[in-house]
């Protein structure tokens, strides 16, 4: 699959010495790129490495400080989205655009017909969606309405737009966040056909297996700059994530330990609102030990933290802590149980940004002896807790004072683990705790969740990242539509299985089908 | 041209703020004063006279200002915890009602002991009007800038009704009016034969109360962190509804203590013209202030000495001292717009 020769064949996109600045920061410092006809070019790079200002200013949605843009040989002129349609770039955001209540015939005409026109030609359009279809291996039904229609599915109507309006360079921004493997490795295998019939594809993503399987050259960002070019032929994993952080991450690893009494029972858990609801949820996490659950972004995990996190009264069922039944759940009573929390989102959730960090940081035991006398708040200690927090978390910020809203991601998830860490918890309940986050703040993350493990608390870690679940879980667990599978010890997982029992299969017997 | 963040607030941009605001306000007025044919500088000085020149019109400024310290108070502390109270005046009216109700007979008791039972009944039914539309908005999602701002309506009808009613003077010749509390119940004036009463000292100690809890309490964290972000303080176990309840009754108790004040204080006795719109006139105050407690003092001063200084120069100078609404409205967008700029600042690009 690899193609040494794609460098030399004639570049039907060049961007030359782009850069763009934002106040102090340089998104984009002098980057030029050549991408082939008929070929997949990687866009790897961090959270902030430039790939999505510089996708941005190729589509004409950002005007460069400066270089230039060529399709084809010709300049394409800056700032112009319509500019960039006609020279044939299509974009495919990560985020679908797509109207849920109109069929996916109505979602890919949109747009392209004169609003003059009285009569839009849908029958003609029928025949070219079907034609493309087929031509690509697209098939859909274009008179399905798309909120019927699955994740998947969805993708591959953004795809046939962008197909539609005759785009020869196709741009996919982190296409696979959505999809099992299997899907994922489906929408590989259609990508390989159009790079056969001489579109070009550039493949923007931060995981690195998926720049492996799909692309033929990867082109490298940190920091804003372009720091390497390589053929996917003979470069390694590990040698791509040191040049995508600049330098050698270790990486977190989880030592076998005994697994101590259940610290976390749930009990035919149901619970719910609005579109997913839970269903008999039963789950044990033990002493030392990390559950990890997956599932495609949506099946009910939100709703499972929102109850072990005492955010959400469970309609029926029990929930024990450390054997304990939580009578009255609230998240007052989890955490004064001793449940560390790590919620999903920093900003909505974590952290108040407008506030300080003192007052962030005794935000769930404010209420407590130590803080608290008369009703009054004795900020002394609240600041020592917070000084101590900052030191032994090294939270990066201007002082215990300052407000929230201007520390990065990372820091920002350090004060939080700092905050729920400090007490020595039983349990730590991580929804994503990676998410959005530097490689090397993940790494701290994953320490921290580990060495809370070997103190012996248990931990339930939900995420999306599959290679996450398994380079720390004991056991992983599956969620689908509200239902939990029987978590399976990691030694035994089958990548296979999982990604079945993420798009719903075999999960109702949770029996253990070996698939190889 | 675009707006663009700042890293960080200026101190300096802070305390510039109320400054540049009152300058802006000033020379727009002076530029209305101008178009009325008469002098800026003469209107100015008339003004400023007729509030703060002599001990007669500054004892008047703050008597001016006390019903709008606690109206302000009112709005500052629920605007905090992003409750939007808009109706200070119907609480004010009910506390003034709780007192008239008690204070003309009903209770023999002496002054130390009706003094406060009367202000803990005007805070109390202040604190129930607002109790109402918090319950709908925590309950039903009831937007609460509507239900108070109607109520609003709603009970200075139901006022009229008394007036005209149980509570109307038997002795009052006819007009929609209570009769006056009795001795016990009113309060002592501050300087001998001025109008400046008790009442002044009570807000002072319900601003210097209020500061404390902002700055010390538990309640006044919790009321910060709710404002800010009532997700986030749902997650950390803040029960949010709880806070805003007692939020309610805080802010309904202080617009309530304005009736109290100005019937035991100033009128004697309760009529519909109470208020010449105190309740919404707070609102303006704590907008002024930034919502800080000691900040809503000043800024009621302000406000009330524009106004008392402007029905000064009316008389003198024949402008209109509708100038007092203008330069009132003036100050305040302009503090609101400068606001902003200390959260952004422009760019040209």
């Amino acid at each position: 699959m690899a193609n040494s020769t794609a460098g030399e064949r004639p570049a039907v996109l060049r961007l030359q010495g782009i850069s763009k600045t934002f106040g102090t920061l340089k998104a984009n410092d002098g980057i030029s790129l050549a991408l082939a006809g008929g070929e997949i070019l990687g866009l790897l790079g961090e959270n902030g490495a430039g790939k999505t200002t510089l996708m941005n200013i190729l589509f004409g949605h950002y005007v460069a400080d400066a270089g230039s843009i060529e399709i084809g040989g010709k300049v394409l002129p800056p700032g112009e989205p319509k500019a960039a349609l006609a020279a044939g770039i299509g974009m495919v955001h990560q985020h679908f655009t797509l109207a849920e209540n109109l069929t996916v015939l109505d979602n890919i005409t949109l747009g392209t017909e004169s609003l003059l026109r009285m009569r839009s030609n849908r029958a003609a359009a029928r025949v070219r969606i079907n034609q493309l279809g087929n031509d690509f291996g697209l098939s859909i039904n274009p008179d399905a309405v798309v909120s019927t229609l699955s994740v998947g599915e969805r993708q591959r109507v953004e795809i046939l737009k962008a197909l539609y309006r005759e785009a020869r360079i196709l741009i996919l921004d982190e296409p696979t966040a959505v999809l099992t493997p299997q899907e994922s490795a489906a929408l590989f295998e259609t990508l390989r056909r159009f790079v056969d019939k001489g579109l070009s594809i550039i493949f923007i993503s931060h995981k690195l297996n998926e720049i492996l399987a799909a692309c033929h050259r990867v082109a490298i960002l940190r920091a804003g700059r372009l720091v390497a070019e390589r053929s996917i032929a003979g470069v390694s994993r590990n040698e791509l994530a040191e040049i995508m952080v600049g330098r050698a991450i270790p990486q977190a690893k989880a030592e076998p330990q005994a697994v101590g009494a259940a610290v976390l029972s749930l009990r035919a858990i149901s619970a719910g609102g609005g579109r997913v609801t839970l269903r008999g949820i039963n789950l044990d996490v033990g002493a030392g030990e990390i559950v990890g659950i997956a599932g495609v972004s949506g099946n009910g995990q939100a709703l499972l933290a929102d109850v072990v996190g005492g955010v959400r009264k469970p309609f029926s069922g029990n929930m024990l802590i450390d054997g304990e039944v939580v009578k009255n759940v609230s998240a007052r009573a989890v955490v004064a149980r001793g449940v560390a929390r790590i919620p999903e989102d920093r900003h909505a959730e974590g952290l108040i940004g407008d506030m300080s960090i003192v007052e962030n940081v005794i935000s769930e035991s404010y209420r407590g002896r130590r803080f608290l006398r008369l009703g009054m708040i004795d900020w002394g200690k609240a600041k020592s807790f917070a000084a101590a927090i900052i030191h032994d978390y090294a939270v990066k910020c201007p002082g215990p004072d300052a407000r929230v809203r201007l520390l990065s991601g990372g820091n920002m998830q350090k004060l939080i683990l700092g905050r729920v860490m400090a007490q020595t918890p039983k349990l730590v309940l991580a929804n994503q705790p990676t998410r959005g986050l530097d490689v090397g703040a993940v790494v701290y993350v994953h320490e921290q969740l580990l060495e809370a493990r070997r103190r012996g608390a248990g931990i339930l870690l939900i995420s999306e990242d599959l290679d996450e679940l398994l380079a720390l879980s004991d056991r992983v667990a599956v969620m689908f539509r509200g239902e939990m599978s029987v978590p399976v010890a990691r030694d035994k997982v089958n990548i296979q299985e999982l990604g079945l029992m993420m798009a719903g299969h075999g999960l109702a017997d949770g029996t253990h089908v070996d698939a190889a | 041209m675009r707006l663009e963040p700042r890293p960080y607030q200026p101190w300096l941009l802070l305390f510039l703020l109320p400054v540049s605001a009152l300058a802006f306000s000033v020379i727009t007025c002076s530029a209305l004063v101008m178009l009325s044919g008469a002098s800026p500088y003469q209107v100015l000085g008339l003004m400023v006279k007729g509030a703060m020149g002599t001990q007669f019109a500054f004892l008047e400024t703050l008597t001016r200002a006390t019903p709008l310290i606690f109206t302000g108070l009112a709005a500052a502390v629920a605007f905090r915890a992003k409750l939007w109270n808009i109706g200070g005046e119907a609480q004010l009216y009910i506390g003034a009602v709780m007192t008239v109700v008690l204070g003309t007979g009903l209770l023999p008791l002496p002054a130390p002991l009706l003094v406060p039972v009367l202000l803990v009944a005007a805070m109390m039914g202040g604190a129930l009007v607002l109790a109402l539309p918090t319950f709908l908005k925590t309950r039903f999602g009831v937007d609460e800038v509507v239900t108070t701002l109607l109520l609003n309506f709603i009970v200075i009808l139901f006022v009229s009704m008394l007036l005209e009613g149980v509570l109307k003077d038997p002795s009052g010749l006819g007009w929609p009016q209570s009769k006056k509390v009795i001795a016990e119940a009113q309060l002592p004036k501050l300087v001998q034969g001025k109008r400046l009463h008790f009442g002044f000292v009570v807000a002072i100690a319900a601003a210097l109360a209020l500061w404390l809890i902002d700055r010390r309490a538990a309640l006044g964290y919790e009321m910060r962190a709710v404002g800010y972000n009532a997700k986030a303080a749902h997650y950390a176990g803040i029960p949010v509804n709880v806070v805003l309840a007692k939020t309610a009754l805080l802010s309904g108790g202080l617009a309530g203590l304005a009736g109290w004040s100005e019937v035991t204080g100033l009128k004697g006795n309760l009529t519909l013209d109470l208020s010449p719109g105190f309740g919404y006139t707070g609102i303006v105050v704590a907008m002024l202030a930034l919502l800080h407690p000691l900040g809503v003092v000043a800024s009621a001063i302000f406000v009330a000495a524009v106004f008392v200084g402007a029905d000064a120069m009316s008389r003198t100078a024949g402008v209109p001292s509708y100038i007092a609404q203008v330069m009132v409205a003036v100050s305040l967008l302009s503090m609101v717009t400068a606001l902003m700029f200390t959260r952004f600042r422009l760019r040209w690009s």
